[in-house]
């Protein structure tokens, strides 16, 4: 009984995107990333779930929305151990770990206030120059910024 | 970055530099060469730097080009609205190359992404000033007869040294060594450092401006220590004095040690310095007339 009643918490989508294993803290941050304010796609977005693993997860589901493979590595950035599931007729037809890619365009807001990218209107752009660390360079300014202070920008 | 544009003293191998300090060397012979003749450069001035502005335009008029371009952005659009990028292109429609210094960090950057036009970098911000770099390096190869196993000694304000930051950088393909004199409160920041350790480079940090450092030393460079990057002036009364270079203090230096400065200096290298034969800093400025020449020759592929 009580199994049926967890289930029923996050239904399944029939074709679609899961995003799962996601730090509490970090969930609405990745839903800002995804743009998912924007998107008519149906979501579900469940937080703060028991997990063996992780103690608590969050959950986003998009039905039928399947995204770039870059879209979804920017995750990396702020949440490295999130699992993908690409869903088709119900069926989980791929799973996968996102990886954090070489550079990250238009998403990070530079913290340099003297930086060209918060004084024009153009995109921001980093250099991943620590995998493991999670630390970015500015392409344009130089400075480097740590996992822990990205900042993601509102489109 | 359209692939001539010179906008940082990293994107340059070692081959890079010694190509455009042997070319410098040969406008140094002759600075007033027709090489430029029919071509027009832009010096963009954002921000006022009469030193460096007056270097390039006589390096482009030594060579036989013209010059256009603005000293002040206030005079411009720009205090009107414009973006830079439409301001780049819309110089990029009259001219073969520009020099441009501006007051926001990876302005140079984004201008060589924006236009075909090459461009030079000729301070952005706290961030780069690759002909200054260039400069100096023509210098210490000049004084000291080769650029490779020299010591360096770095004394002042070495946190904010955009200048000493960037020599940091020219000089780690020459196998250096560093001497680094600071007060605690403006000395050589972990990012240096680390460069340094990722390079195997050799470095020691004092806060004792001492004579037996500098009789280590084949290159003095001098920096100024400023009032207002102390956040505790009773410290900057205490260290005001303390890096400040007087004749005396360079009896027991080598015969080929010489001093540098990237200027203005204000009091850290006394006036009695100046009639020493280690004194530099004047011939240094001089030469940023054929590391500019060489450095805009070779952003256009012209060979010399």
């Amino acid at each position: 009984m009580t199994e049926k009643k967890k289930e029923l918490l996050v239904a399944a989508i029939e074709n679609g995107t899961v995003i799962d294993h996601i730090p509490p803290e970090q969930l609405f941050k990745i839903a800002l990333m995804l743009g998912l304010e924007k998107t008519s796609s149906t979501i579900t977005i469940g937080n703060n779930f028991i997990s063996g693993e992780m103690g608590r997860k969050g959950v986003i589901k998009i039905a039928d929305k399947f995204f770039e493979e870059d879209e979804l590595d920017r995750i990396a950035l702020i949440a490295p151990n999130v699992i993908l599931n690409i869903i088709r007729d119900y069926e989980v037809v791929e799973k996968r770990t996102v990886t954090l890619p070489d550079e990250v365009v238009g998403l990070v807001k530079c913290n340099n206030p003297k930086c060209v990218t918060n004084n024009e209107p153009m995109p921001t752009r980093f250099e991943v120059i620590d995998k493991e660390k999670g630390t970015l360079k500015c392409h344009y300014c130089e400075r480097k910024i740590n996992k822990e202070s990205i900042i993601i920008k509102v489109k | 970055m359209n692939s001539k544009s010179l906008v940082s003293i990293d994107q340059l191998s070692e081959k890079d530099i010694l190509r455009i300090l042997d070319n410098a060397a040969k406008f140094e012979q002759n600075p007033n060469r027709p090489l430029l003749n029919g071509k027009v450069a832009a010096t963009l001035f954002f921000e006022p730097s009469t030193r460096t502005r007056l270097s390039f335009e006589t390096a482009v008029n030594r060579l036989g080009g013209r010059v256009v371009g603005f000293q002040d952005a206030s005079t411009t659009s720009s205090s009107k609205g414009e973006t830079l990028k439409d301001t780049i292109l819309m110089v990029s429609n009259y001219v073969d190359l520009i020099i441009m210094r501006h007051y926001l960090e990876g302005a140079a950057r984004y201008a060589s992404e924006v236009t075909d036009v090459p461009v030079i970098n000729a301070g952005d911000g706290a961030n780069q000033h690759p002909s200054q770099t260039m400069l100096d390096l023509y210098s210490i190869r000049k004084t000291q007869g080769r650029l490779n196993d020299l010591t360096i000694t770095m004394v002042g304000d070495l946190k904010y040294g955009r200048t000493v930051h960037s020599l940091i950088v020219g000089m780690s393909h020459f196998n250096p060594t560093f001497n680094f004199v600071a007060p605690d409160e403006l000395k050589m920041p972990d990012e240096q450092k680390n460069f340094c350790d990722l390079h195997h480079i050799p470095y020691n940090e004092c806060t004792e401006f001492s004579e037996d450092i500098i009789n280590q030393t084949d290159i003095l460079y001098m920096t100024r220590v400023q009032r207002e990057r102390f956040t505790d002036l009773e410290e900057y009364e205490r260290v005001k004095n303390v890096y400040i270079l007087r004749n005396k203090m360079l009896r027991g230096s080598r015969e080929n040690l010489r001093v540098l400065h990237p200027l203005p200096r204000v009091n850290e290298i006394a006036y009695d310095v100046d009639d020493s034969p280690k004194a530099y800093y004047i011939q240094q400025a001089r030469n940023g007339l054929f590391a500019r020449q060489a450095i805009i020759c070779d952003v256009l592929g012209i060979e010399i």
